[in-house]
C-alpha cells in the first residue's frame, strides 16, 4: 500500500471545540507509524484467498485439510459441543483456566498414570493455546531468570522468535536442520548442546518439528537427555503435534517421557489446535515440573500472576471441549481414531508425493518427504523456487519451502509434483 | 503465605531424587488476586448465610449466574449450524464482530467510521484490549506515562506497568462526599505532561460507580484536548450503567466528534453475560484512513506473539446477535433488565439503612452507578462484616450489587449498621 505519510488533515466537526491547543489538531499521533511487515505464513493465505486461479493450491499454514481440501471438525467435537450449547454458565475460569482440562492434559504429556501428577509436582495452568503457553514461559522465564537466554533451534515456527522476543528474553540458536541431508544435523546439535554455558534453557519440538518434519530418533533423544543433564540444562517442550505425527499420542511423547525418566524437570507447551482441530478455539496448557508439591502452587500462583494483567482468565468454551472428550472414555476413543485418520492421510500423502516425484524421473532425492514426520515437509526448495510456484503454478506456501502436507490431496498431488518437478529439474 | 499442606507431606515425593534442584526453586508464592481472592474465600466459607459480594458478575434475584435466552439462541444457532468450522480467525480477530463492536460503542452513523479511520481489533475482553492498547502505546507513542483515576479496578496498574508504560494518577473520587473529586481531576489533569495518556472509564467507574456529568464530561474534553492529552476509555459496562446502551457511550462518542484520536477498550463479560468467553475489542480512533490501516499492522505484531489470534466462539455470539435486528433488540430488553434489578438492589438497600436508622448519609448508595457501590465503610469495618456475618467484599469497601437479592438486603442491612455503629 503506498504510504501518504506525511498528509496533514484537518477534519471539520460541527461540535468542534473553539479550543485546539499550540499543537493544533491536525496531524495524528501516529503518522510516524510504519506498516508492519506481514506475518509470513500467515500472509500465504491471504495471498491465495486473494487468487482467482482455479487451480490454486494451498500449502501453507498448518491447517489440517481432508481430501477433499476442507477444514475438519472432528466428530467428537461435535459432539461435546453439542453437550455444551446453552447448558452451561459462562462464568470467569479461574486465572489458572479450567482444572479439569489442565488434569486431562498433563495425563496426554507426562502419562495417563505418571506419579509426578499423583505427588502433584506439576505447575499447570490452561494458555491460549502454543503460541499462549510459551509467551506465558517466557515472560516467566525473564521475569524469574532474568539473565537466562533462550537457545532456539535452526530453523523453527517465525513466531518462537517473536514470543521470546517480546518477553525480551536474549535469543541464541543451536543447530537443527541439515541442509545436505535434509535430515537432522545430530553432530552441530550436539556440540551446541555441549558449548552451551551449563544451565542454559534450550527450546526443543516434542514431535514432528515445525518446519522440518525432522525429529531426532529415540536413541538420538536419548544422547540429548544425557548430556542435558551432564550440562544441567533446562529443556522447553513445544508439543504441538501431540497424535498428529505417528497417530498415537502416547509415541509422540516419547522424547517427553525419555526425559521425565532421566529425572529432568521440564516445561512444556501443549496445543489442541491441531490434534483436536480446535484452532480458533485457543486452547492450550503450559506446564513446569517442579521439585515437590509446593513449589508446584508457588509455580502456578506466578504464571497466574502474568496471565491476570494479560487477559485475567482463559477463554471456557474450547476447554469445556477438551474436558468433556478427554474425561469420557467413548469420546475419548473416538478422538485417537480421529487423530489417527488425520495422521494417516498425511503420512499416506508424503508417500504419494514421493512416489509422483520418482515416477516424474526427478533426478533429485525425495527420500526426506517420507522420512519427515508430521504436517511439514522441509522440502529444500529455494525461495526463487517457490515464488516460481507461485507465480507460475499458483501454489502457496512459506518461502522457506515448507510444505503443509496437510493441504495436499489425492486430486492435488499430480499437479503438485508436476509443479515441483518443473522448477527444480534444472537444480 | 501459610501452606494448606499438611507437614508430613511435604517430604520429598517419591518420585524425586533423580534430579537436581529446580531453577525455579527460589519462586515464593505469589499472593490472591484482591478482587478474585475474594470468591476463594467465599467458597471456603460453610455458613449458609454467606454472601459475595465481590467479582462485579451478575447474579439474578436467585443469586444464580446468568446466560442471556439470546446468548443461548445465538450459541444454539453456531452449534446447529454443520458448515461452521473451527479455523483460526484473522491475528485482528473476526471481521464482522470488529465492525459491529465499533457501531455499538461510536455509533451507527459514527462519521470517524464513515471515513475509515477507525481500527478494531478483537481481544480477550476488557483486560486483554487494554493490554495490546498499552502495548501499542509503549511502542509508538511519544509519552509513556498514562494517569489513572484514584481510585480504580485492582488490574489496572499491572496491565499498563507490563505494557512499559509509567503509571500515574489523578485525583478522582471525594470520601467526604462519595462523589467526584471535580476538581481535583481537573487540577491534576491540568499538570499532566503535553500527551500524556489518561484512562477513562466510559461509565459506571469501577470501584466507585460515580460518573462524571454530561457538562462535566465536556469540561474534561476540552481541557484534554487544550493540553493534547490523549484518551484511553475503558468501556466494561456499556448498557449496564444506565439500561441504555446509547446512553452510556456518550462520554466516549464526545470524544470522538471533535475529531480527535483516543483509545477505546470495550468488553462484552458483563453486558453480554459472555465474561469466561473473553470477548472484548479494542478500537483507535485515528486522523486519517491511513494512520488506521498502519496502526492496524501494528496491532497485528503486539498479538501475534502474546496468543497469535483470538478465541472463536465469543466473538461469533456477540456478531450473531448484534448483526439479527430482533435479537439486537431481545438483548437490549435483557441488558436493560439486568440495569434494572441492580437498580432496585440500590433502592432496597438505601431504603433498608434508612429504616434502621444507621447513622450517616447514604444517598450515594442510589446515586452511584453501575454495578459497584463503594459503600465508605473501611477495612476494619468490612473484616469484621466478613467475619459475623459471612459477608464478603474487597477490602476497599466496594460490594457488588448484583450479587444482592430482596432476601439478602435485609442481612447486608444489618452488617452494615453493627459495622458502622461498633467498629470504627
Amino acid at each position: 500500500m503506498a504510504s501518504r505519510a506525511g498528509i496533514v488533515r484537518w477534519i471539520f466537526s460541527r461540535n468542534r471545540s473553539a479550543v485546539a491547543g499550540a499543537r493544533g489538531m491536525s496531524t495524528s499521533w501516529w503518522r510516524g507509524v510504519e506498516p508492519a511487515a506481514k506475518d509470513p505464513i500467515l500472509g500465504v493465505t491471504e495471498a491465495f484467498l486473494a487468487d482467482p486461479s482455479p487451480s490454486k493450491v494451498n500449502v501453507g499454514v498448518g491447517a489440517y485439510r481432508d481430501d477433499d481440501g476442507k477444514p475438519v471438525v472432528l466428530e467428537c467435537v461435535r459432539e461435546a459441543e453439542r453437550r455444551v450449547a446453552g447448558n452451561l454458565n459462562m462464568e470467569y475460569l479461574p486465572m489458572g483456566g479450567s482444572i479439569r482440562m489442565i488434569e486431562e492434559t498433563l495425563k496426554l504429556a507426562y502419562g495417563e498414570n505418571s506419579e509426578l501428577i499423583k505427588d502433584k509436582r506439576i505447575a499447570a495452568v490452561q494458555a491460549l493455546s502454543g503460541t499462549g503457553a510459551c509467551r506465558l514461559f517466557a515472560d516467566f522465564q525473564k521475569r524469574f531468570l532474568p539473565d537466562s537466554q533462550i537457545y532456539i533451534p535452526v530453523p523453527t515456527w517465525a513466531n518462537h522468535h517473536n514470543i521470546w522476543r517480546d518477553a525480551h528474553v536474549p535469543q541464541r540458536t543451536f543447530h537443527y536442520y541439515h541442509p545436505e541431508s535434509r535430515g537432522l544435523d545430530f553432530a552441530g546439535l550436539m556440540d551446541d548442546v555441549k558449548n552451551a554455558p551449563n544451565g542454559s534453557f534450550f527450546l526443543l519440538h516434542a514431535c514432528a518439528h515445525n518446519p522440518t518434519g525432522v525429529d531426532p530418533s529415540e536413541e538420538q533423544w536419548r544422547e540429548i537427555s544425557y548430556q542435558f543433564k551432564v550440562k544441567d540444562h533446562f529443556a522447553f517442550f513445544d508439543m504441538a503435534y501431540q497424535g498428529f505425527a505417528s497417530g498415537d499420542p502416547e509415541r509422540d511423547a516419547k522424547a517427553i517421557r525419555i526425559f521425565l525418566e532421566d529425572g529432568h524437570l521440564i516445561g512444556c507447551a501443549q496445543s489442541y489446535a491441531k490434534n483436536m482441530g480446535l484452532y480458533g478455539q485457543r486452547v492450550g496448557c503450559l506446564s513446569v515440573l517442579c521439585e515437590d508439591e509446593m513449589q508446584a502452587v508457588a509455580v502456578k500462583s506466578q504464571l497466574q500472576q502474568i496471565a491476570r494483567p494479560m487477559y485475567s482468565n482463559p477463554p471456557v468454551h474450547g476447554a469445556l471441549i477438551v474436558s468433556i472428550i478427554l474425561s469420557d472414555p467413548d469420546l475419548k476413543n473416538l478422538w485417537l481414531k480421529e487423530v489417527k485418520g488425520m495422521a494417516d492421510r498425511i503420512i499416506g500423502m508424503r508417500t504419494a508425493l514421493r512416489e509422483n516425484l520418482e515416477t516424474l524421473g526427478s533426478s533429485l532425492s525425495w527420500e526426506h518427504i517420507t522420512n519427515q514426520i508430521g504436517m511439514f515437509c522441509y522440502s529444500g526448495m529455494t525461495p526463487e523456487q517457490v515464488d516460481r510456484l507461485r507465480n507460475e503454478f499458483h501454489i502457496y506456501m512459506t518461502r522457506n519451502g515448507r510444505i503443509s502436507m496437510a493441504g495436499v490431496t489425492t486430486g492435488n498431488v499430480g499437479y503438485l509434483a508436476n509443479a515441483i518437478h518443473e522448477v527444480t529439474k534444472s537444480s | 503465605m501459610a501452606s494448606t499442606i499438611p507437614d508430613e507431606m511435604l517430604g520429598p515425593a517419591p518420585t524425586s531424587g533423580s534430579h537436581g534442584p529446580s531453577v525455579f526453586a527460589d519462586v515464593v508464592q505469589a499472593p490472591e488476586d484482591p478482587i478474585l481472592g475474594v470468591t476463594v474465600a467465599y467458597n471456603k466459607d460453610p455458613s449458609p448465610v454467606k454472601v459475595n459480594l465481590g467479582v462485579g458478575a451478575y447474579r439474578t434475584e436467585e443469586g444464580k449466574p446468568l446466560v442471556l435466552n439470546v446468548v443461548r439462541r445465538a450459541e444454539q444457532m453456531l452449534v446447529n449450524d454443520g458448515s461452521r468450522v473451527k479455523e483460526y480467525l484473522p491475528i485482528t480477530g473476526l471481521a464482522d464482530f470488529n465492525k459491529l463492536s465499533a457501531k455499538l460503542i461510536f455509533g451507527v452513523d459514527s462519521p470517524a467510521i464513515q471515513e475509515k479511520r477507525v481500527t478494531t481489533v478483537q481481544c480477550l475482553s476488557g483486560t486483554g484490549s487494554l493490554r495490546v492498547g498499552a502495548e501499542f502505546l509503549a511502542r509508538h507513542y511519544h509519552q509513556r506515562t498514562i494517569y489513572i483515576p484514584l481510585p480504580t479496578w485492582g488490574n489496572h496498574p499491572k496491565v499498563f506497568a507490563l505494557a512499559g508504560l509509567f503509571v500515574k494518577t489523578y485525583r478522582y473520587y471525594d470520601p467526604a462526599t462519595r462523589g467526584l473529586n471535580f476538581q481535583g481531576l481537573l487540577e491534576d489533569l491540568s499538570a499532566a505532561p503535553s500527551g500524556a495518556i489518561v484512562l477513562l472509564h466510559a461509565c459506571a467507574h469501577n470501584p466507585t460507580g460515580v460518573d462524571p456529568t454530561f457538562e462535566q464530561w465536556e469540561q474534561i474534553r476540552q481541557l484534554m484536548r487544550s493540553k493534547t492529552l490523549l484518551p484511553f476509555f475503558d468501556s466494561a459496562y456499556q448498557g449496564f450503567a444506565s439500561g441504555n446502551l446509547d446512553a452510556d457511550a456518550q462520554s466516549v462518542r464526545l470524544f470522538v466528534e471533535d475529531g480527535g484520536e483516543l483509545l477505546a477498550a470495550q468488553s462484552y463479560a458483563k453486558n453480554m453475560g459472555l465474561y469466561g468467553e473473553r470477548v472484548g475489542a479494542l478500537s483507535i480512533v485515528c486522523k486519517t484512513a491511513d494512520v488506521a490501516t498502519k496502526v492496524e499492522s501494528q496491532l497485528k505484531l503486539v498479538i501475534r506473539p502474546m496468543y497469535s489470534s483470538p478465541p472463536i466462539h465469543g466473538a461469533s455470539i456477540v456478531a450473531t446477535i448484534l448483526k439479527d435486528r430482533e435479537m439486537y433488540h431481545e438483548w437490549t430488553i435483557e441488558l436493560k433488565a439486568m440495569a434494572d434489578r441492580i437498580i432496585s438492589m440500590r433502592h432496597q438497600l438505601f431504603e433498608a439503612l434508612r429504616a434502621k436508622g444507621t447513622p450517616g448519609d447514604w444517598t450515594h448508595i442510589i446515586k452511584q452507578i453501575g454495578m459497584f457501590t463503594f459503600t465508605g465503610l473501611n477495612t476494619e469495618q468490612v473484616a469484621f462484616m466478613t467475619k459475623e456475618y459471612h459477608i464478603y467484599m474487597t477490602s476497599d469497601g466496594r460490594i457488588s450489587m448484583a450479587g444482592l437479592s430482596s432476601k439478602t438486603i435485609p442481612h447486608l442491612a444489618d452488617a452494615i449498621h453493627e459495622a458502622i455503629t461498633c467498629v470504627n
